[in-house]
């Protein structure tokens, strides 16, 4: 094995290693954060009724949900479950918690991707717009347009498209049950537009941000001086120079927007009643359906990971110099 | 017992109604619409598309809490009494049922001909298991505590079976019509049988279950061999939209054509074009519980001190306040049959000077009160509380607000620790099922009310005891007037629900006896 081999071994297995113990991390975490918010599946399904079950009841009942054992021996079973790709079983849907996610996933998987795709195309050109001409009133209007985005709360974006856009214009795929991709395109895509919509302008404004900020940045470096000094065209130079070197840090900060994503449409899929898996937390959460939201979040958090890597990958793709250190 | 009214909240505790399935009283009319949803039932056929903001948690009916629940499984479960349409007590499957002339016994006599969906028979076998199952204390079903007098269930022949009582029990046959009742098949003794209920319920409701998908939609189709009149319609999608203004937006673009609001503000949004909204009246109240037995406040046993707190407190104010003035202000019963007079108090309007007066006879110029506040569990509580807070400030009474959230709002109110608690609590039909466990110096939720005494004992025992309309209507009466006169509480108003209807839809009463049951004369036109 040549030492190059050797040391691409090494990072890999130091890389594997840092994800399995930050899952682990996370996994430890989720379990004593979902333990330490008061109520157990009892409270949260009977609420104040709990009060009035007599001790056997509610003993019955803990036996019923599997909360009986202790903390230790609940954490270690679910564990040793997860090593054997078993993600548990929800007590309220009856149903494995691996095929509750398989049906939520592919949901939240194609809005984040639709929203990332509408983001770039509002955030990129934005942000080379202002830079072009950085302090000049097309850049004021870039930035008024990003500071929209940052202030402009998704709920409220949300709110709006679906009363206005949606009942107004009589686009309303709202209310009809939801539609996957393989069984029917474009209603599918009629529903995914408004939320994409909406969470792709919020996150439009710091991809544009950052366009611009790395664009003024490259501008100025030796090489785009030496091109133009060599007589390279100043269209070329934008797109083959500029705009390259300057697509680092948006890869960077759509790598991560993407990896909020996968976890973080909680609302939006809420609002526009999509069943995707930030809606599956959440209703894990208010129903104390342990196995669901522990499950989950491992899940959003190996996503996570997992994008981190391939933004990563990117990155050496694009940038040269990342791959030569 | 909470009811939730926000689609925002912890839908676990949405209408953690145990036995008060039924959320919806007397029907007023609608806020400036038609005065009803139509009632003519039009052509048959067709599936209704009914919005619910929350999962079914369960689709278990003895463990069903959750309002959602209890709505889905309201039409595929039978149980042994009903609810008409002023939750009186009717028939179900039990065609009729006879105390003894002691009261010691109740024979039910069965319908006959009544099937299960998977085609079995329904008989007095299947109705002593699940009553047996449900005093269970192993089984945990919520509603074991109305059966708390049957001390036995006996198999007399298929069609009758009879209750042996410990006390006579007039609330009895009420509480049979919960879908915490519901009868199941007598196989479910198998734990198998009994899993797979989980998944895939066997009633003898006017619907039978078709399928679900998690987090998207239960459906529903008509049961074919339902003993009464079959449901007009072919089916019902219960479909899931969590957020309100969604419903109405849906609502409009005429996918869903039924759904219930809790936001005055979103149901405002639906009226006119193509919509009716309804205004229902709910079980639920609004209260601040007090706490005469708290151990952290003595004050508070003084009855001169929380009359003084009662007198301090105009109604209509919080109701305006911090409720947009929807809702009616209220004493303590709230069911239809047996409705308090909510003037009937010792101040029926607020009156600061009394209310000081009575604090100097207690002893006292000041006074303070820690008040557990949820936050977040339905959209009036933390501005009730602001305005109770400002109310009594005038008195020279102080609550120290300790907002909480839900979960642990609901842990220690369950615990009964607070001193004083800004509650919704759920209503039902039947006064002593709803405040016997409350104001009952043996009342499961005892140490939730802090007040009890020998009168309301004996008050109780009697209304009980006497399967007779008039006279309980008396005793309970008298139940309300010692509630109020001794303060046991500050029962202060019930809201509304709203029920928006597509005007396709007809033939649907909002406050029918479980929640939706009128489905089954439903017709979409």
């Amino acid at each position: 094995m040549s030492r190059d081999s050797l040391q691409l071994a090494r990072r890999i297995g130091w890389r594997v290693l840092a994800v399995a113990a930050t899952l682990f991390g996370v996994a430890l975490l989720v379990f004593i954060m979902l333990r330490a918010i008061p109520g157990d599946q009892i409270t949260a399904s009977l609420g104040t009724e709990a009060a009035a079950l007599t001790p056997a009841q509610q003993a019955a009942l803990r036996a019923y949900y599997g909360i009986d054992q202790p903390l230790v021996t609940q954490f270690f079973t679910w564990l040793h479950e997860l090593l054997s790709g078993n993600l548990g079983f929800s007590v309220r849907s009856r149903t494995s918690v691996a095929s509750l996610t398989a049906s939520a996933l592919p949901v939240t998987l194609e809005l984040a991707l639709l929203s990332i795709v509408i983001a770039l195309l509002i955030g990129i050109p934005v942000g080379m717009l202002a830079a072009a001409a950085p302090n000049t009133w097309r850049d004021g209007v870039g930035q008024v347009i990003a500071l929209l985005g940052l202030s402009i709360p998704s709920f409220l974006l949300a709110s709006f498209l679906l009363t206005y856009a949606a009942s107004g214009l009589g686009f309303n795929p709202n209310g009809q049950p939801y539609a996957a991709p393989w069984d029917s395109l474009s209603l599918n895509l009629q529903q995914m537009a408004l939320p994409a919509l909406t969470l792709g302008f919020g996150i439009a404004a710091p991809i544009a941000r950052t366009t611009r900020t790395a664009v003024l940045a490259v501008r100025d470096e030796d090489f785009v001086r030496t091109a133009r000094a060599k007589g390279v065209g100043e269209r070329l130079l934008r797109r083959r120079h500029v705009l390259r070197n300057a697509l680092l840090p948006v890869t960077t900060m759509t790598g991560l927007q993407l990896g909020y994503l996968l976890g973080g449409a909680v609302v939006v899929e809420q609002i526009f009643s999509l069943p995707g898996i930030g809606r599956q937390v959440l209703l894990g959460i208010q129903q104390k359906d342990y196995a669901v939201v522990q499950s989950t979040v491992l899940v959003i958090a190996l996503a996570f990971v997992l994008v981190n890597v391939i933004t990563d990958l990117a990155y050496r793709v694009v940038d040269p110099r990342v791959r030569a250190s | 017992m909470i009811r939730t009214p926000r689609p925002s909240v912890p839908q676990s505790l949405a209408a953690v109604a145990a036995g008060s399935l039924v959320f919806v009283s007397a029907c007023s009319s609608g806020a400036g619409t038609a005065p009803d949803v139509k009632t003519e039932p039009g052509k048959g056929g067709g599936t209704a598309v009914v919005a619910m903001t929350s999962d079914p948690d369960t689709l278990m009916p003895w463990k069903a809490t959750q309002f959602q629940a209890v709505n889905v499984l309201g039409n595929i479960y039978g149980t042994l009494t009903d609810y008409d349409k002023d939750l009186g007590t009717v028939p179900g499957l039990a065609e009729k049922w006879e105390p003894a002339a002691d009261g010691k016994s109740l024979t039910l006599t069965l319908r006959k001909g009544v099937k299960f969906t998977d085609g079995s028979d329904f008989d007095a076998t299947d109705a002593k298991f699940s009553l047996d199952a449900i005093r269970d204390e192993k089984t945990a079903a919520v509603a074991r505590s109305a059966l708390a007098n049957v001390t036995d269930v006996a198999v007399v022949d298929p069609a009758t079976v009879k209750l042996t009582l410990s006390a006579p029990d007039a609330a009895l046959p009420s509480g049979l019509a919960s879908v915490n009742m519901a009868m199941l098949p007598a196989e479910a003794a198998t734990p198998a049988t009994m899993t797979a209920l989980e998944t895939t319920p066997n009633g003898t409701g006017a619907f039978t279950f078709e399928s679900r998908t998690p987090s998207q939609s239960v459906k529903l189709k008509r049961n074919d061999a339902y003993w009464g009149d079959k449901a007009l319609l072919d089916g019902v999608e219960f479909r899931v939209m969590p957020d309100e203004n969604a419903i109405v937006t849906a609502l409009k673009s005429g996918n869903v054509h039924l759904a219930g609001i809790n936001d005055p503000l979103v149901a405002q949004t639906a009226e006119g074009g193509d919509l009716t909204v309804t205004k229902t009246k709910q079980l639920s109240y609004h209260a601040l519980q007090l706490k005469a037995t708290s151990t952290t406040n003595p004050a508070l046993k003084d009855v001169n001190v929380r009359l003084a707190i009662s007198c301090a407190i105009d109604r209509q104010q919080v109701l305006d306040t911090a409720a947009y003035g929807e809702g009616e202000v209220t004493g303590p019963i709230t069911a239809p049959e047996f409705t308090s007079d909510a003037g009937a108090r010792p101040c029926p309007k607020r009156d600061v000077a009394k209310s000081k007066d009575l604090l100097s006879k207690a002893g006292k110029s000041a006074l303070t009160i820690k008040t557990i506040v949820s936050q977040g569990e339905y959209a009036t509580s933390v501005n009730e509380a602001q305005n109770l807070k400002s109310q009594l400030a005038e008195s020279g009474i102080t609550l120290d607000l300790e907002v909480l959230d839900i979960a642990a709002f609901v842990k220690r109110w369950v615990a009964g620790d607070f001193e004083a608690a800004v509650a919704l609590n759920g209503g039902r039909p039947d006064p002593d099922t709803m405040y016997g466990r409350y104001f009952t110096s043996a009342g499961n939720l005892q140490k939730v009310a802090g007040y009890s005494s020998p009168e309301l004992d004996a008050l109780f025992a009697q209304g009980k005891a006497t399967s007779d309309e008039g006279k309980r209507k008396d005793i309970y009466a008298q139940v309300s007037k010692h509630l109020e006169d001794n303060a046991a509480w500050v029962w202060l108003f019930t809201g509304n629900t709203y029920t928006v209807a597509s005007t396709k839809v007809a033939g649907f009463t909002p406050m029918a006896n479980s929640s939706l049951q009128s489905l089954r004369t439903t017709t979409i036109q």
